[in-house]
């Protein structure tokens, strides 16, 4: 029989029993369509998490020393002094992959303005500290690496501590501030960036130039960590190769030796943080999975029905010619169409429902093409193979037999 | 009317124009332990424009027989050639193939695909042939349906069809695919005795334009419509009959109370 012909024949039988034909499809519309929006969220959110992660910068790399120990005691990772500014500079120097560098101090302030005080962390790094964490200024100017050089007594701060120490909305660049009693000029405010993946206000910071708070605030010599960056996303391991071999020589460490220091990705981080929100779409997406297997199970319930029900049919087919394949066949292309006219309309609701909890819930949702792939190729593949044993059924008939069935 | 001949069917002289020539058939189905003789060696041929009609009481064997001509079934033992193959050794598929294109069924109970058009029914044959196309199909379908006289019904669905009618279209099915021979079982079992009349005169008409027929009937007034008779019992022949003077079905329907139109037959 002529492929149109089967297509024609079996659609024809399903127009037959409308209802029958809907309720067995709905088994695949449901399964296909919660598989959709199950993906469709769990995608979302490991990209909403994503895009909290990027909000660190730009294919950053971080570097701590590791802990100190003194005679077998050991200390919280990143209080080892042995990481300086000769470090920097040899990094920056023999490290092609690594398009910015800065040392890193942070210290914590008591911010004053007239009757206003508020508590927080002074970050003490170089300009393009902007740079690798795409930090913008709202108002107001960076400061240079001459700044960095004469320590000046000049500050960079956060949305937050604008709010907390002048009020909302106000624009402070140029006034003074006291930090930790010492007299700081505000050059420059932050642009607003919102909480970090883990909760953190990324706008509750002042930075000020790294010698000013090293020094001048501090009183140390060497650098707690260094932010770098790499000149692309995928040079991320080779720039962490580099810094590693250099530290390590500089550190007079052999290249088996452990390294006194420890190198973290943005893409690391990510991948953490991301972890968890693949495994709740792999949970979610494999029980709406199940329910479509048992839209499957409907499938073939309802196929050994219809083949019982037409074994008069198949008899009459197969006396005017139709060989045991041709019966296979149409019933598999009817299978085949329930699943799949099942699929198309699943995907379609489950679009519809992933917006709606879009837009109702307001959670992150976002539809990939291939899980809508997925699902269709999915949903043929039941179709063909709970279609198949009621197709092999109708098949074997023996036409004289099935001639006979009232 | 009727005079008996030789039981071996004129074997010699016609054995050139058997259509279909069957040597010592047998066939035996097991039922658990027990094997059931439904033929135990039957010889007969149907000559090409052979006009037969296959008696015999329910249990005679003559629906085991007709299976096998058609093809449904296959001998335990025996030969039998149709239209010069031999299709005792024959796969499933090439008995499907061979009913496909040589061969006509028309049932007792008509047999017709429920909501679907007399004319899809008549195409159904052709539908498994892979060499026709959609042009040829129809024209081959209406053709078939104007041999019946159901031209204008080629639209109508079987339960809107009247029994005789929906037999016509059996009987168009059974033409479309230009088989050597029909063959027919009870086909006017469920009828009454005037759309029997109208059915038979179908057949003898198409057996005047050359097409060789075989009618299952346990009637023998159906039987005399019919050119030569040959009753079964026990899964034997027993008798071959020449009908010297067959009845004339179209005459006799046209003496019945209610006319038949000309045209319509």
């Amino acid at each position: 029989m002529k492929l149109k012909n089967l297509l024609i024949a079996a659609l024809r039988s399903l127009a037959k029993n409308k209802m029958r034909t809907f309720l067995t499809m709905l088994g695949i519309i449901i399964g296909v369509a919660s598989v959709i929006a199950m993906l469709a969220i769990g995608q979302g959110s490991k990209q909403s998490i994503q895009a909290q992660i990027s909000t660190l910068g730009t294919n950053v790399l971080m570097i701590w020393p590791q802990a100190s120990s003194t005679g077998g005691v050991r200390m919280e990772a990143g209080t080892s002094q042995k990481m300086t500014l000769e470090d920097v500079a040899a990094i920056s120097d023999r490290c092609p992959s690594v398009a910015f560098l800065t040392p890193q101090v942070r210290s914590s302030g008591q911010l004053v303005n007239g009757n206003l005080n508020w508590r927080t962390s002074v970050y003490g790094v170089y300009p393009n500290y902007f740079e690798i964490r795409n930090l913008k200024l709202m108002s107001g100017n960076l400061f240079t690496m001459n700044d960095d050089r004469s320590a000046t007594k000049v500050c960079i701060i956060g949305q937050t501590v604008v709010t907390n120490l002048f009020g909302a909305d106000a624009d402070p660049v140029g006034s003074f501030i006291r930090i930790n009693k010492i007299p700081f000029k505000i050059i420059g405010i932050t642009e607003k960036k919102g909480q970090n993946a883990f909760g953190q206000d990324q706008d509750d910071m002042v930075i000020a130039p790294f010698s000013t708070v090293q020094k001048r605030m501090m009183a140390i010599t060497h650098i707690q960590s260094m932010l770098a960056s790499a000149i692309s996303e995928s040079r991320i391991p080779a720039a962490s190769q580099e810094i590693t071999d250099v530290l390590k020589a500089k550190h007079n460490l052999g290249p088996s030796e452990d390294p006194d220091f420890t190198i973290r990705t943005q893409t690391d981080i990510a991948n953490t943080a991301t972890a968890t929100s693949g495994i709740l779409t792999i949970l979610l997406a494999t029980i709406a999975s199940i329910s479509l297997l048992v839209g499957g199970i409907g499938i073939m319930n309802i196929m050994l029905v219809s083949v019982t029900e037409r074994t008069r049919e198949i008899g009459i087919r197969m006396s005017v010619g139709a060989r045991g394949r041709d019966v296979l066949l149409q019933f598999l292309i009817e299978a085949l169409l329930i699943s799949l006219l099942g699929g198309f309309i699943g995907v379609s609701l489950g679009v519809l429902v992933s917006q709606l909890i879009a837009g109702i819930l307001s959670w992150p949702v976002t539809i990939t093409i291939q899980s809508i792939l997925m699902s269709f190729i999915f949903s043929s593949a039941i179709g063909i193979f709970f279609g198949w044993y009621p197709a092999r059924k109708a098949a074997g008939l023996n036409p004289i037999d099935a001639l006979r069935y009232e | 009317m009727h005079r008996k001949c030789n039981g071996e069917a004129g074997e010699d002289a016609k054995m050139n124009h058997a259509i279909i020539s069957i040597r010592a058939l047998v066939k035996i189905y097991k039922m658990g332990d027990v094997e059931v003789h439904a033929l135990r060696g039957v010889n007969t041929d149907i000559m090409k424009d052979d006009f037969t009609a296959i008696l015999g009481k329910s249990g005679s064997g003559k629906s085991t027989f007709m299976n096998i001509v058609g093809c449904l079934d296959v001998p335990t033992r025996g030969q039998y050639l149709l239209d010069g193959v031999d299709v005792s050794s024959l796969t499933k598929d090439q008995l499907a193939n061979l009913r496909n294109r040589k061969i006509g069924f028309v049932f007792q109970s008509f047999n017709l695909l429920s909501r679907t058009s007399a004319l899809e029914n008549v195409e159904l044959p052709l539908m498994y042939n892979k060499k026709i196309t959609s042009r040829e199909m129809r024209d081959r379908s209406l053709n078939a349906l104007e041999a019946v006289g159901l031209a204008d019904r080629s639209h109508h669905f079987p339960n809107q069809l009247s029994g005789g009618e929906q037999q016509r279209v059996a009987i168009a099915r059974s033409l479309v695919n230009d088989p050597v021979v029909i063959l027919a079982d009870e086909p006017t079992g469920n009828l009454d005795t005037r759309t029997s009349l109208e059915v038979m005169a179908i057949f003898q008409k198409l057996n005047q334009k050359g097409i060789t027929i075989v009618i299952v009937t346990h009637e023998t007034d159906i039987a005399a419509f019919t050119k030569k008779n040959i009753t079964f019992r026990d899964g034997r022949i027993i008798r071959t009959l020449e009908v010297e003077k067959p009845r004339n079905a179209m005459e006799e329907a046209a003496t019945m109370p209610v006319m038949i139109e000309e045209d319509e037959v």
